[in-house]
């Protein structure tokens, strides 16, 4: 060995245990890169747990709503005119005369318990309870008609404004400005809050409700985005699930090696990244405006989703269909089963809780799709529940995730809430969805 | 309704046939199955598929074709034809019919029916955009479309679709939230791969991933309500860039956020495909943890992280929720990422939301931006799809 050039000035190493400058500057590099390292997981959970946050927070609101307890008097006199307790002429009753009659017991119980507030006006009275209240004693009294001529203690929604006072929403300050309420009134919510007959309750109307009109935000709820939704994975799971295996186990076991196969490879991998909106193109140009298919109908919205999730099927049950050892079919070959058989009576089995994995993912991403779903008339204002399928399919809907948006568009920021709210309901299936898929893989996953 | 009980009718039909060709079949050999070229079953699908199948696709695609059609007349066609198929494959029905080969030829057509979906769809969405972009193009010239930069459209004549403003709004967005969610996904890649013990990876991998697993609507609201405002108030307004919630660097940030899990589980795949090799023989020369990272298994990562970035920078330019809610609807080429701009995406849905007339270009240029869109993606899918392949050839 020959000696290395003699170094023009050698490194100076005063001591083992003192580290030199150049090895301390390469160990701080070293600590930098691992605390970016550790403050860029940091920073994605935070903003993970923001998000969640706020959303929660903005949202529980719509889960609680206030409401009012009044004595109504049920005037057989107006309710039932004939008297003779006929529920089809009850029904000609309508929501009119219950408001009358709401709106009197508002002012006697007002008038009961004594209270008196300075600028209370007649139309803070009315306006305290919400415009859907006269409804809910109408469908009240519609469901038990024997309720007529009694008095009974009904419970109604309150007005937004007051909602939102008891929400942290509404100031005094905003009211008076505010021409659809008044601090007299939420003078009048706050001391009947204190004499306990206006609380904030559970409202499982907001799950079964449907959508309401801009002036009632209060009884707005998402029970026909929530059948919407459920429609179209109906569509999706009977469509885009056996089509989606069919083509994965074609593609996997049967497919030569060919041209045509290397095409059909490509776009499902391509189809896999097109951005959902022209998925929304094509359902409108193709069953909306070709084939002349209902607008905002489950079935449209279903179809473009099964479209849009075939290729997220496809791809992970490919990957399960290989994940089978080939000795598996090799064996059942060998016994004289067809190339079929095996797959059908073995291959499959044994990839099935793979695919279900991948079915439940690709199904999960639809429910939440929104995009594509404003392209086709999704977004029209719906308050019929659509009715029982097939024909239910054709019927209009909305979906969860286009009623958050349509939500976000209204002016009251009441519905603000009621979006998160609706976004929560979302959230939760969602998790209840992947929970499943981990369960599933967690519990037969195999490894050969 | 009359085509579910064409359903009906048909489905019992198939029924019936399996129940009699299976019967018919043991009959025939007088109940010694071992005599069949085939197992009972067969003969019994055999007549099934052949009744049921052909009459349900004829009634799919003619009430696709022809929603209105008169039902009476479908049910009657349909039930010839279930019958047709029916006796046809009855009279095929014998001891030594290869009925499994049958079976087995017709689900082996279907499969390969199934597969070739993707190309319709494919083929459709071309298609359609491609038919409607043309009729657009009949109606306003495609230079001023491709180079305009004002975007005005007027119901009622005298739009002016220029595509530039949008264009800049959507690489402008894009880029902000690249920016965000590059370093942090690649960050957090490396320190998950390199630094993280298994126990600490077993937790952030999974609920990084959560992140991508919320639907966009969300991440829409969120920028809505929290992020804007927040922006408005403590960055634009002070600094006196802008007064309004919605801005490109709401939506930047917000698309950063959904990003990140794309980049970091992308890039967190290749860097642990890096060999292991690799790594050794550079710690083995004196280098540290972070030198081996980033002049080691970064360069050799490279290609596959830049093919990581391209399909997300794909997603960001087709993200639609976020930008909806959160960029605004002013279509505007500035440089102050604190103002409302628009984008491809936005505009497609607010021309083809509402009251539409399907012969004016007003509407029609949604489909030539759609298309645009499409092109735009599937440029950058393709290419980082070959940066990735060209990339995995090197270790294997």
């Amino acid at each position: 060995m020959t000696d290395a050039t003699n170094p023009a000035a050698p490194v100076e190493r005063p001591s083992l245990l003192v580290p030199d400058a150049r090895t301390a500057k390469r160990n701080a590099a070293e600590a930098r890169f691992r605390a970016y390292g550790l403050s860029a997981i940091i920073i994605s959970l935070l903003a993970l747990v923001v998000l969640l946050f706020t959303i929660f927070a903005g949202g529980a609101g719509a889960f609680r709503q206030t409401f009012l307890h009044v004595p109504v008097t049920l005037d057989a006199a107006q309710l039932d005119k004939k008297g003779n307790g006929d529920i089809e002429d009850i029904k000609k009753v309508m929501t009119l005369t219950y408001g009358k009659l709401l709106d009197q017991s508002v002012q006697d119980l007002i008038a009961k318990q004594g209270i008196t507030i300075e600028g209370l006006t007649d139309k803070d009275v009315a306006n305290l309870v919400s415009k859907e209240a006269s409804a809910q004693l109408r469908n009240m009294v519609l469901a038990d008609p024997s309720v007529i001529g009694q008095t009974v203690d009904a419970r109604v929604l309150v007005n937004g404004r007051v909602d939102g006072y008891f929400k942290g929403r509404v100031t005094m300050e905003s009211a008076a400005r505010d021409s659809n309420t008044s601090p007299a009134q939420l003078q009048l919510a706050e001391t009947l809050k204190d004499k306990g007959l206006l609380a904030k309750e559970w409202n499982w109307a907001f799950l079964t409700n449907p959508d309401a009109s801009d002036q009632r935000p209060e009884a707005a709820g998402v029970g026909v985005a929530i059948l919407g939704s459920l429609y179209m994975m109906l569509v999706v799971l009977f469509l885009a699930v056996p089509i989606g295996v069919a083509a994965a186990i074609y593609l996997e076991e049967f497919a030569p090696k060919n041209r045509l196969t290397d095409i059909i490879e490509v776009n499902i991998s391509n189809l896999a990244a097109v951005p959902s909106i022209v998925f929304g193109i094509l359902g409108l140009a193709a069953f909306i405006n070709f084939a002349h298919l209902p607008q905002s109908a489950p079935i449209v919205g279903g179809l473009v989703l099964v479209l849009m999730t075939l290729p997220r099927i496809i791809i992970p049950a490919r990957a399960a269909l290989k994940a089978v050892p080939p000795s598996i079919r090799d064996a059942a070959l060998g016994v004289g089963a067809s190339k079929m058989q095996s797959v059908f009576h073995h291959v499959l089995p044994l990839a099935t809780p793979g695919i279900l994995t991948g079915v439940i993912l690709g199904l999960a991403q639809a429910l939440g799709e929104t995009a594509p779903l404003l392209l086709i008339g999704m977004v029209a204002f719906v308050k019929n529940f659509p009715s029982a399928p097939p024909a239910g399919l054709f019927d209009p809907a909305s979906a969860l995730p286009v009623q958050v948006y349509n939500w976000t568009q209204r002016a009251d920021p009441a519905f603000m809430e009621r979006a998160s709210g609706a976004i929560i309901v979302l959230l939760v299936f969602l998790l209840c969805m992947n929970l499943f898929a981990v369960f599933l893989r967690r519990k037969f996953e195999r490894r050969w | 309704m009359p085509a579910s009980w064409t359903l009906l009718i048909v489905l019992a039909l198939a029924a019936a046939g399996f129940l009699i060709g299976r019967s018919r079949v043991l009959a025939a050999v007088g109940g010694d199955s071992r005599k069949l070229h085939s197992r009972t079953g067969y003969y019994g699908w055999n007549i099934a598929l052949f009744t049921a199948v052909p009459a349900l696709f004829l009634i799919a695609i003619w009430l696709f074709a022809q929603p209105d059609v008169n039902r009476m007349v479908l049910a009657g066609v349909s039930l010839v034809l279930a019958g047709a198929g029916l006796f046809l494959s009855l009279g095929r029905t014998a001891p030594d019919f290869r009925a499994r080969n049958a079976v087995e030829a017709f689900v082996r057509g279907l499969l390969i029916l199934c597969s070739s979906i993707a190309i319709l769809t494919t083929a459709g969405i071309v298609l359609s955009m491609l038919f409607e972009t043309g009729h657009f193009f009949t109606q306003y010239p495609w230079k001023e479309f491709f180079f305009g930069t004002t975007w005005s459209p007027r119901f009622g004549g005298g739009s002016q679709l220029g595509m530039l403003p949008l264009l800049w709004g959507t690489l402008y967005i894009s880029m902000i939230a690249l920016a965000v969610s590059i370093p942090i996904g690649l960050f957090a890649a490396i320190y998950m791969s390199e630094y993280a013990s298994p126990r600490m990876r077993s937790v952030a991998k999974p609920l990084i991933e959560v992140l991508a697993g919320i639907p966009t609507i969300v991440y829409g609201l969120f920028a809505l309500i929290t992020v804007g405002p927040l922006l408005r108030d403590y960055f634009a307004q002070p600094l006196g860039l802008g007064t309004s919630g919605s801005s490109v660097m709401t939506a930047g940030l917000v698309m950063g956020i959904m990003l990140i899990p794309f980049v970091s589980s992308l890039s967190d795949d290749i860097i642990n495909a890096v060999p292991q090799s690799l790594r050794d023989g550079a710690l083995g020369l004196g280098s540290t943890k972070s030198e081996t990272v980033r002049k080691v298994v970064l360069p050799a990562a490279l290609p596959g992280i830049v093919g990581a970035i391209l399909l997300a920078a794909s997603r960001a330019i087709g993200e639609t929720m976020i930008v909806v809610l959160g960029a605004g609807a002013a279509a505007k080429m500035g440089l102050n990422p604190f103002e409302a701009m628009t984008t491809i995406t936005v505009k497609i849905v607010s021309q083809l939301t509402g009251d539409t007339d399907f012969s004016a270009p007003e509407t029609l240029v949604a489909f030539a931006l759609g298309l645009t869109l499409f092109v735009l993606t599937l440029g950058l899918n393709v290419l980082a799809l070959y940066v990735v392949r060209k990339y995995r050839e090197q270790y294997e």
